[in-house]
């Protein structure tokens, strides 16, 4: 370790010059000693002996001549038991602990422990003495909630270990050694069940990364039928201010069917987030039956705290996502928003007075993306499990406009873009993911030429729409017309969904590819309707039925029975299947 | 025994640069000139370099005048005796009062740790329907008046003001036009208000770098005020006029430029006043209601852009309406339910906006010449009562008189049908058809 140290010369902003003495390197976690307060802070850029720090917190009152003390460690998170249902800062401090501790505000210059060091934990071991272990290998397990917490080698060894000893059954505190490993050369090592990992550099500790192929289920409609997300894939949610952007995560975090969910929100507005933090401990998981905090972590760095912790945030949620990931679970990150974290970055090159890219981001807007969307993946671990890792962002557009650098590097990396519209937004069409300018790489578990010609359809309705627009109903043929009404009526009872109603908010897998099947049969239909408001008419009634449907149980006597009648009406008024 | 600096080194724009050492950043110093003193605040610090902005800008500095550090952050008085009181945008003030020096408060403070709020769930009842009903205001909520030069955004504010359901009032002037200040002072003069408000107030010819200070100093003191209980209101108005001296002195300071010059961090500033909105458990609480003018109506423009991704919501002011289309109250939903409001409120409030928007489909296929039907007729009337009896900004009634307003105005024009509002809810509210005829009888 360096502890170097170092007195500062400069300030501006956050960004702070210091002249200093020994061993630092780059992205160097610093502290500011200011009387009682330690305050954080990470080498952004080395010059002739002097280090430029962003400083996590606010600088005032900083004086030149004052002393630094550097760490000679990365920026890390703590990983170990208990991180599920907590409530960070960006930079790992535990929320709730820091309120119990300095009442509303949050001070300066506090750290607490990420991880509670006096509970005990229940751990079993699953290796032996003499085992050969490489980094990620369990060496045991504890309880975690609903999960078997592994408590794996450290994922900074490399190379192969034999288990020297190993601890019995029994409750242990997180820093008690639970192993002795050693490594080629014959060094020992001693493991507890915590360690620390640098935020900025993904964890690899796997045998293999694979293409993600299997569907996530988020039980929306219009995600997983049109614009599916896989496993280990990514996607971004792109919207302008007001078009649901912080309602569709919610939604996401409540429904998709992954095992851990990681909140990373990125300076969003604090009066949204405490409605996450106070309703997320309440939610019932339908899953198991127990709160959804038990299997979600929450980041949180409204959009006051300081700016450099809001950068560092994204990296703090993936690293922890990633550390789930290795023990065989899949995990979902949703982060909100990536403008916010891409703003944080303009901010803080602005401050290094480097020459700006396009709209002032700075140059490395794009690989940084790039680099941070990579770490999602679906992977094949040391122990033969699959595991993954989604990640989805929101992108806030200025001015909604999505032909801007974030927007647009995003979208080079990410494998679906779910774009919100807030002419759907006004319309009240939830979610408002647009189903003409999305688009998903990946596959749905709906058969892709029924969904090809679905998509036809709404193509089809929209430019009969518009063009009624300027030739009225009047000069629109009855086929032209019926079409149109049965884009809408796609529209309205398929891709659009109740978020408040407790069966049409989440559609399972089964029944998308049900009732799929049953919509397409009306896209297929050719309806005699003697003229327009004839076939307005039916398609409102048809439109109802179904709606009236979305909201059944699919477990129900009552759910066939609508199917019934839904059948009935098809083919009382359908041209081509009278037959049937 | 502070040290003084009586060598000037620079000056450009409202900063001037001095060499001194044994300074903090953000530190105050006083500089006085011929004119008087003036303060100035440190913003840069380079090795013995230091740069402050001047708060009554650098107009007649000489190079020899004298610089005093004082030691100290910015800070505020903070007392009762402040209710009724005017200052200016570095706190001194500019009534006739004494000058106050009970308690000094450091502005700009720490933010609320997130795990100490409180879901937003009580309504600020305003009597301006287009408010309480449509789009509720929520103790705690941060909301900009989007708005366009030559909009009332002003007597908006001051009807708030003056109508609103809150212990306090305290109103930042940034680069407010003289008159604007008067009418404001007058305004809650006139209505009583005045002993109940404090003005941290920053005219457009006092000095632009003042006007930066106005929106901590109010927001200062209103978080105390908060902590000690109180439901404060802060109004601000216009933070274009902020976001503009932010720009001016970040261009001075030769930073990089963001979006069309302004500063990088625009986002971070406006927040960190912003999120001073806040509804503490067990205390108080602060609810912002700001007016942010949208140069060419452009709410593309980056001091508009980054607001409305910070705050709650949005008024948009049109031609002297508050917008039924774009206004939104992110935070409605916590205070129009049926237990927390009266059940017809949500229905109300859907419901006649729906036909509001079918109206603004006719008035448009009326203005391009098609035939009217009947339906185009009722939907005429209905449009012309609701612009008359809820959307002019000078009716003032209570919430529930709103609601049965609408339910007048509807069973005037259509019939329950037609209003495709849940039957059970045209069964207890819908208006006696003759008593209709007579409310409206009355009003011809």
């Amino acid at each position: 370790m360096s502890q170097a140290t170092g007195k500062i010369t400069g300030i501006s902003g956050n960004m702070v010059a210091v002249a200093f003495d020994g061993n630092i390197m780059q992205n160097e976690v610093a502290y500011i000693i200011k009387a009682e307060e330690r305050l954080k802070s990470e080498i952004v850029r080395i010059g002739d002996g002097v280090a430029y720090l962003q400083v996590f917190e606010s600088t005032k009152g900083l004086k030149v001549g004052d002393d630094v003390e550097f760490s000679g460690e990365l920026l890390s998170v703590q990983l170990g038991p208990g991180l599920l249902g907590q409530i960070y800062d960006g930079l790992q401090n535990p929320l709730p602990h820091l309120a119990e501790k300095y009442g509303f505000f949050l001070p300066r210059g506090v750290e607490l422990p990420p991880l509670d060091e006096e509970k005990t934990w229940e751990f079993t071991p699953a290796v032996k003495k003499g085992d050969v272990v490489v980094s990620g290998i369990p060496l045991g397990h504890v309880p975690e909630g609903i999960f078997q917490h592994a408590i794996m080698i450290p994922f900074y060894f490399s190379g192969e270990f034999t288990v020297e000893s190993i601890a019995g059954k029994g409750k242990y505190k997180i820093t008690d050694k639970i192993a002795v490993i050693k490594d080629e050369k014959g060094h020992k090592h001693d493991i507890t069940m915590t360690f620390s990992w640098p935020v900025k550099i993904s964890i690899t500790a796997y045998r293999d990364k694979i293409v993600p192929t299997e569907p996530l289920v988020t039980q929306a409609r219009i995600i997983d039928t049109f614009f599916p997300v896989a496993k280990g894939g990514t996607f971004c949610i792109p919207g302008p201010f007001g078009a649901g952007k912080t309602v569709l995560q919610h939604i996401l975090s409540r429904h998709a069917q992954v095992d851990i969910v990681i909140v990373a929100a990125c300076g969003e507005r604090a009066g949204e987030v405490v409605e996450l933090l106070r309703e997320f401990p309440e939610l019932e998981d339908p899953r198991t039956g127990k709160t959804l905090m038990d299997r979600t972590i929450i980041i949180v760095n409204t959009s006051s705290m300081p700016v450099a912790a809001r950068e560092a945030s994204v990296y703090t949620a993936v690293t922890l996502g990633e550390y789930y990931r290795q023990m065989g679970l899949d995990v979902l990150l949703l982060a909100d928003s990536t403008s916010r974290w891409a703003q944080a970055m303009r901010e803080l090159s602005g401050r290094l007075e480097e020459i700006p890219g396009e709209e002032a981001f700075p140059a490395y807007l794009e690989s940084r993306i790039a680099e941070f969307y990579e770490r999602s993946g679906l992977v094949e671990l040391h122990t033969g499990k699959m595991a993954s890792l989604t990640i989805g962002g929101t992108v806030s557009p200025a001015g909604g406009n999505f032909e801007e650098p974030v927007t647009q590097a995003t979208l080079k990396v990410v494998g679906a873009f779910l774009g919100l519209s807030r002419d759907r937004a006004n319309a009240r069409r939830f979610p408002s993911i647009h189903p003409l300018e999305s688009w998903s790489k990946y596959d749905s578990f709906i058969d892709k030429q029924k969904i090809f010609e679905s998509q036809e359809m709404l193509r089809r309705g929209n430019e009969v729409g518009q063009m009624m627009m300027v030739v009225g109903e009047e000069g629109t043929s009855i086929e032209d017309f019926q079409n149109y009404l049965k884009s809408e009526f796609l529209d309205n009872v398929y891709l659009q969904q109740n978020a408040f109603d407790k069966v049409d908010a989440a559609t399972s897998k089964d029944r998308q590819i049900y009732i799929f099947d049953k919509v397409k049969r009306v896209l297929d239909t050719n309806f005699a309707s003697k003229d327009k408001d004839d076939a307005r008419k039916l398609f409102n009634r048809l439109r109802q039925f179904f709606i009236d449907w979305n909201y059944i149980d699919m477990e129900t006597a009552e759910f066939k029975k609508q199917e019934q009648a839904i059948d009935e009406l098809i083919k009382e008024h359908s041209g081509n299947e009278k037959g049937l | 025994m502070r040290k003084v600096y009586n060598k000037i080194l620079q000056i450009s724009g409202n900063v001037i640069a001095v060499k001194a050492s044994d300074v903090s950043y953000e530190e105050l110093a006083e500089i006085t000139t011929r004119r008087g003193k003036s303060l100035a605040q440190v913003i840069k610090i380079e090795a013995d370099m230091v740069s402050l902005q001047v708060f009554a800008g650098s107009r007649g500095i000489s190079v020899n005048d004298e610089v005093r550090f004082l030691g100290r952050p910015m800070e505020v008085t903070f007392s009762d005796d402040m209710l009724g009181r005017i200052f200016d945008g570095a706190g001194n003030p500019r009534d006739k009062g004494p000058q106050l020096t009970d308690l000094l408060i450091p502005v700009a403070g720490p933010s609320v740790n997130p795990a100490k709020r409180i879901i937003p769930k009580r309504m600020i009842r305003t009597n301006i329907p287009m408010i309480d009903v449509f789009n509720s205001l929520v103790v705690s909520q941060k909301l900009p008046i989007f708005s366009i030069s030559g909009e009332p955004y002003n007597e908006l504010l001051a009807r708030v003001a003056m109508q609103a359901e809150v212990d306090m009032i305290i109103l930042g002037g940034i680069g407010l036009k003289y008159d604007e200040y008067m009418k404001f002072k007058n305004t809650l003069e006139e209505g009583g208000a005045l002993s109940r408000s404090i003005f941290f107030m920053n005219t457009a010819s006092d000095p632009i770098v003042e006007s930066l200070m106005v929106p901590d100093l109010a927001l200062a003191v209103a978080e105390r005020f908060a902590l000690k209980g109180k439901e404060v209101l802060v109004l601000l108005s216009d933070m274009t006029n902020f976001s503009d001296a932010l720009k001016e002195i970040a261009i001075t300071m030769e930073q990089v430029p963001s979006n069309r010059g302004y500063p990088g961090d625009l986002y971070s500033q406006l927040a960190a006043r912003y999120e001073k909105a806040v509804d503490f458990e067990g205390a108080g609480s602060i609810t912002i209601l700001a007016v942010t003018t949208m140069p060419g109506d452009d709410v593309t423009h980056p001091v508009p852009d980054n607001t409305g991704y910070i705050t709650e919501g949005q008024f948009y002011l049109h031609n002297g309406y508050i917008d039924p289309f774009g206004s939104l109250s992110r935070l409605k939903q916590n205070v129009n339910s049926a237990d927390r409001s009266r059940k017809d409120h949500r229905a109300i409030m859907d419901g006649m906006i729906q036909l509001y928007a079918q109206y603004m489909e006719t008035e448009e296929k009326r203005s391009m010449g098609f035939r009217m039907s009947g339906w185009d007729q009722k939907l005429l009337k209905y449009g012309t009562l609701f612009r008359k009896e809820m959307m002019d900004l000078s009716v003032n009634i209570s919430l529930e008189q709103a609601l049965d307003l609408g339910w007048q105005i509807l069973a005037e024009c259509f019939t329950p049908e037609e209003t495709r509002l849940r039957s059970e809810l045209i069964k207890e509210f819908w208006p006696d058809n003759s008593k209709a005829k007579v409310a409206s009888d009355g009003e011809n």
